[in-house]
C-alpha cells in the first residue's frame, strides 16, 4: 500500500514537472487577492504567448517551452518562495511583475546565476549593466516613464514649465516612491513646482489628497498608482473636476482597469504607454487559430486584447527572442539560465523582426549590450475615450532625458555595487 | 475668515463623511460581537462577497461560468437579462441571509459553547473561503457597480458655502447618500434592538447567552437572525464602497479602517460605531491637513490606530463599550 501511495505521489510530480529538455519560463503570476485584476491579463497575455510558439512552432529552436505558473498574490514573501521553488527546475528567466519581489530576487538571482527580466518595472538603476550582471529591464524603466511624462508636458506648454505646478500622487511604497528624485531633478531643471502626494495601500481612501489637490489647483497630476488606487484616484479626479486630460498615469495607471469603474467621468484620462494595445496586429489571427481556438486560451480568455493582456504577450515575445539569441550564441537549444542570460545581453529587436513576428509598431526597437540593460526608455501617451470605452495612442514614442537619467542610474546603481561588494565590468 | 480655516471646516466635514463610510463597515462586525462575543474576521470579506452577487445578479452574470465551461466545454458567460438596482439589491439581500443559513448550519451550531478565540479561527477560515467562493463564482476581474447613486461634487454645498465664506467646500454625493443611510440603518437597528421580540432575545442573548436558552430563546435563530443582518449592513457597506472604487477583491481590505473605530467606539455599541467613526474621519483627516504636510504625508492609516490606543488608555472598553469587571 506505502509503495503504491508513494509511486503515485513520485508520478504525480513527474508528471507536473516540465520534462528536463523543456525551455523552463516560470510565470510568477498574482490571479488571487488585492492586486488580481492587474495580474490576471498579464498572466494571461504572457501564457497564450508561449502556448502559440509551442502549438505554431513546436517552442523554440525545437524545444517546447514549459510555462509553470505560482501564485504570488502580489505579496514578495510568497513571489520568494514562488522563485525558491521553481529554481530547481531548470528555470532560465524571471519575470515577477512585482517591484518588492524584485528588489528581494535581485542578490537571489545573482548568487543563483538565474537573470531577472522586469520590464517597466523593479529597480530602476538595474538599466546599468556595469553592476547589474542578471537583472534586465528594456525596454523602459519608471525614471524614463517620469521624464517623458515632463518632456510630452514641456510639448504642450511650448517647452516651458517654468512657475507651473505638478503634483505627484504616488503608492507609498517603493514602487511608487521610484520616479521623486527623478522629477525633483527635472523640477530644478525646467522651473516647475513638485508636490509630492503619498496615497497609503491599498489606497481606497483619498480624500485627503485629492482636496489638497483642489486647494493648490496643480496645473497636472501625474499618478504612479496601481491596484484600487488607480480606480479610486481617477474616480476622485473626476469628482472635483479636475480636466482630466491634465490628469496622467505611469503604464502601469493605464489599463481598462482604472477607467471603467469611474464610467464617463474618466473620459480623457491620459497614461504613458510602453507598447501598442488591441487586436490589430497579425499576430492575434495566429493566437486565433492555435490556442483560442484551440481551446488553450490562458484564464478565462477573457482578457484578450486589453492593455494589460498586451504587456504579458510584449514580455514573453523578448524573452522568447532573447532565449532564441541565447541559443544561436550558445549553439544549443536546450541553453542553460547563464546561456539565456548572454542571449538578453546580446538582444537586439528590431522593427522588421517584430512585424515578421506579428507585431508591427508594436514596442520600441532596442539593443542591449552588457552596459545597457534598460534600452531606449521610451513611451508613449494614451487617452481614455470613454465612449468608445478604448484607449487611443496620442503621441508617437517619446524618448526620455537621458541628460538628467544617466547620472542618477550611475549613482544609484554605483551605490548598491559599493553595497554589495560587485566590482563593475564592461570595461 | 482666513483661508486656513476654512480650508480646516472642509478637511473636517470630509473626515466626518469618511468617518460614516467607515462606520458602516463597523456596524457589521458590533452587531456580531454583540449577539455572540465573536469578533467577525470575516466582516469585510462579508461586505465583499455582497457586492459581487450584487453585482453578479444586476448584470445576469453566470455564477461559477467559468467552472461551467471547463468542465463541459460551453461558452456560458450571461443568462441575457439586466436587473433593476432595487430587485438585485432584494436578491443579493437574500443570499446574505441563505449564507448566514449555511453558515449556523455548517459552523457555528458544531461551535456552540466553545472558546471565543475558536469561534474567532472560525471566522478567519470563513473569511478565507468565502473570499475564494467569490473568485470562482464570479470572477476576479473589477467590475462597475451602478445602482443610480450620485456620484460627485455637491453643487448645492459649494454654491451655498461659496456665497457664505467665499470659498465652495467640497462634498461628494456619495458620501451624503451614505450618511443618510447610515442615519437611517442604525436608527432601524436601535428599533429593532429595543422594540422588536427578535430584537430583545438578540439582547438576552448578548447578555447571557445560558440564561436566554433556558427561557427558550433559540440561540441557533437568533445567529442566523445576527448574521443575516451582518450580511445586509455588509451589502450596504458594499454597495457605497463598490461604487466608489468599482467592485474588486481589495474591498475586502476595507475592514481595516473599521478596526479603530471599533476600538474607539467599543465593540458593542451601535451608537459607538458611529460616533467612533466619525471621531477617527474626523481626527485623521484633520491630522494629515495640519501635519501630513511636516512629516511626509500618508498618516491616516496609522494615525487611526494612535488615536484609538489614546482612547483606550483612558477607556479600555471603547467610548460606549461595556465595563467588564471580572472578579477573581
Amino acid at each position: 500500500m506505502k509503495t503504491k501511495f508513494v509511486s503515485l505521489v513520485v508520478a504525480g510530480m513527474c508528471a507536473a514537472a516540465p520534462a528536463m529538455a523543456d525551455l523552463v519560463i516560470p510565470n510568477l503570476s498574482y490571479r488571487t487577492g488585492a492586486y488580481a485584476p492587474g495580474g490576471i491579463p498579464y498572466a494571461d497575455g504572457f501564457n497564450d504567448y508561449f502556448a502559440l510558439l509551442n502549438a505554431r512552432d513546436g517552442g523554440i529552436g525545437g524545444e517546447k517551452i514549459s510555462v509553470p505558473e505560482c501564485e504570488t498574490a502580489y505579496n514578495t514573501e510568497k513571489g520568494v518562495e514562488c522563485y525558491e521553488a521553481t529554481k530547481g527546475l531548470g528555470s532560465l528567466v524571471y519575470n515577477p511583475l512585482s517591484t518588492g519581489i524584485t528588489y528581494q530576487l535581485i542578490p537571489k538571482a545573482l548568487a543563483d546565476k538565474i537573470p531577472l527580466y522586469t520590464p517597466g518595472y523593479g529597480r530602476t538603476s538595474a538599466a546599468n549593466g556595469k553592476v547589474f550582471e542578471w537583472v534586465f529591464n528594456y525596454p523602459a524603466n519608471y525614471w524614463d516613464g517620469a521624464s517623458v511624462a515632463i518632456k510630452y508636458l514641456l510639448d504642450q506648454n511650448g517647452g516651458d514649465l517654468a512657475g507651473k505646478k505638478i503634483a505627484l500622487i504616488y503608492h507609498n511604497s517603493a514602487y511608487g516612491k521610484e520616479p521623486i528624485r527623478t522629477l525633483q531633478d527635472l523640477a530644478a531643471k525646467h522651473g516647475f513646482t513638485l508636490s509630492e502626494l503619498p496615497v497609503d495601500a491599498p489606497g481606497q481612501e483619498q480624500k485627503s489628497q485629492w482636496l489638497q489637490i483642489r486647494r493648490d489647483k496643480p496645473d497636472y497630476v501625474l499618478m504612479w498608482g496601481w491596484g484600487v488606487m488607480n480606480q479610486v484616484a481617477v474616480q476622485e479626479a473626476a469628482n472635483i473636476k479636475f480636466p482630466m486630460e491634465n490628469f496622467i498615469g505611469v503604464w502601469w495607471s493605464g489599463s481598462e482597469n482604472d477607467v471603467v469603474p469611474a464610467g464617463a467621468g474618466a473620459d480623457g484620462y491620459k497614461s504613458l504607454a510602453m507598447h501598442g494595445t488591441g487586436m490589430d496586429y497579425p499576430v492575434y489571427a495566429d493566437l486565433k487559430q492555435y490556442v483560442y481556438d484551440a481551446g488553450n486560451a490562458s484564464g478565462n480568455g477573457d482578457q484578450i486584447g486589453s492593455v494589460l493582456y498586451s504587456r504579458g504577450v510584449y514580455a514573453a515575445m523578448v524573452i522568447a527572442e532573447a532565449a532564441r539569441k541565447a541559443q544561436e550564441l550558445a549553439g544549443t537549444s536546450a541553453i542553460n539560465a547563464v546561456q539565456m542570460r548572454d542571449g538578453l545581453e546580446a538582444l537586439e529587436i528590431t522593427e522588421e523582426r517584430m512585424a515578421e513576428l506579428g507585431l508591427p509598431n508594436f514596442g520600441q526597437p532596442f539593443a542591449a549590450s552588457c552596459v545597457d540593460h534598460g534600452g531606449p526608455g521610451a513611451a508613449m501617451l494614451q487617452q481614455w475615450d470613454a465612449t468608445a470605452q478604448k484607449w487611443n495612442l496620442i503621441t508617437g514614442f517619446i524618448a526620455p532625458d537621458q541628460e538628467v537619467l544617466d547620472p542618477l542610474i550611475i549613482a544609484d546603481s554605483e551605490a548598491f555595487a559599493a553595497e554589495a561588494g560587485i566590482t563593475q565590468r564592461c570595461n | 475668515m482666513p483661508e486656513q480655516l476654512l480650508y480646516a471646516m472642509e478637511v473636517t466635514l470630509n473626515g466626518l463623511m469618511a468617518g460614516v463610510m467607515y462606520s458602516l463597515v463597523a456596524l457589521g462586525f458590533v452587531l456580531i460581537f454583540k449577539a455572540s462575543g465573536v469578533f467577525n474576521y470575516a466582516q469585510g470579506v462579508l461586505a465583499l462577497f455582497a457586492a459581487l452577487t450584487l453585482v453578479g445578479l444586476k448584470n445576469g452574470q453566470i455564477p461559477f461560468a467559468h467552472v461551467i465551461n471547463a468542465i463541459f466545454g460551453t461558452d456560458l458567460h450571461t443568462f441575457g437579462w439586466k436587473l433593476p438596482a432595487l430587485l438585485a439589491i432584494l436578491l443579493a439581500a437574500g443570499v446574505m441571509v441563505l449564507l448566514a443559513v449555511i453558515i449556523e448550519k455548517l459552523v457555528l451550531k458544531h461551535l456552540v459553547s466553545q472558546a471565543p478565540i475558536i469561534l474567532f479561527m472560525a471566522t478567519i477560515g470563513l473569511a478565507y473561503f468565502l473570499e475564494g467562493l467569490g473568485d470562482v463564482m464570479w470572477g476576479a476581474d473589477i467590475k462597475k457597480l451602478d445602482v443610480g447613486l450620485p456620484q460627485g461634487i455637491s453643487e448645492t454645498i459649494e454654491t451655498l458655502t461659496d456665497r457664505w465664506f467665499g470659498y465652495g467646500f467640497f462634498i461628494d454625493n456619495l458620501d451624503i447618500v451614505a450618511t443618510l443611510v447610515a442615519v437611517v440603518l442604525v436608527a432601524s437597528l436601535t428599533i429593532f434592538s429595543q422594540y422588536s421580540k427578535q430584537g430583545r432575545a438578540l439582547r438576552a442573548v448578548a447578555d447571557d447567552h445560558q440564561a436566554a436558552l433556558s427561557v427558550g430563546i433559540s440561540l441557533r435563530f437568533i445567529w442566523v437572525l445576527v448574521w443575516s443582518i451582518a450580511g445586509f449592513v455588509a451589502l450596504v457597506a458594499g454597495i457605497m464602497w463598490g461604487t466608489k472604487s468599482g467592485v474588486q477583491f481589495s474591498l475586502s481590505l476595507i475592514a481595516l479602517k473599521a478596526l479603530p473605530v471599533l476600538m474607539l467606539g467599543g465593540f458593542t455599541s451601535i451608537p459607538g460605531a458611529i460616533v467612533g467613526g466619525l471621531i477617527i474621519g474626523v481626527g485623521e483627516k484633520l491630522f494629515e491637513f495640519s501635519i501630513g504636510p511636516m512629516v511626509g504625508g500618508a498618516t491616516e492609516n496609522w494615525f487611526a490606530y494612535v488615536l484609538a490606543l489614546l482612547f483606550l488608555v483612558f477607556r479600555p472598553q471603547g467610548l460606549f463599550g461595556e465595563k467588564i469587571i471580572e472578579r477573581v
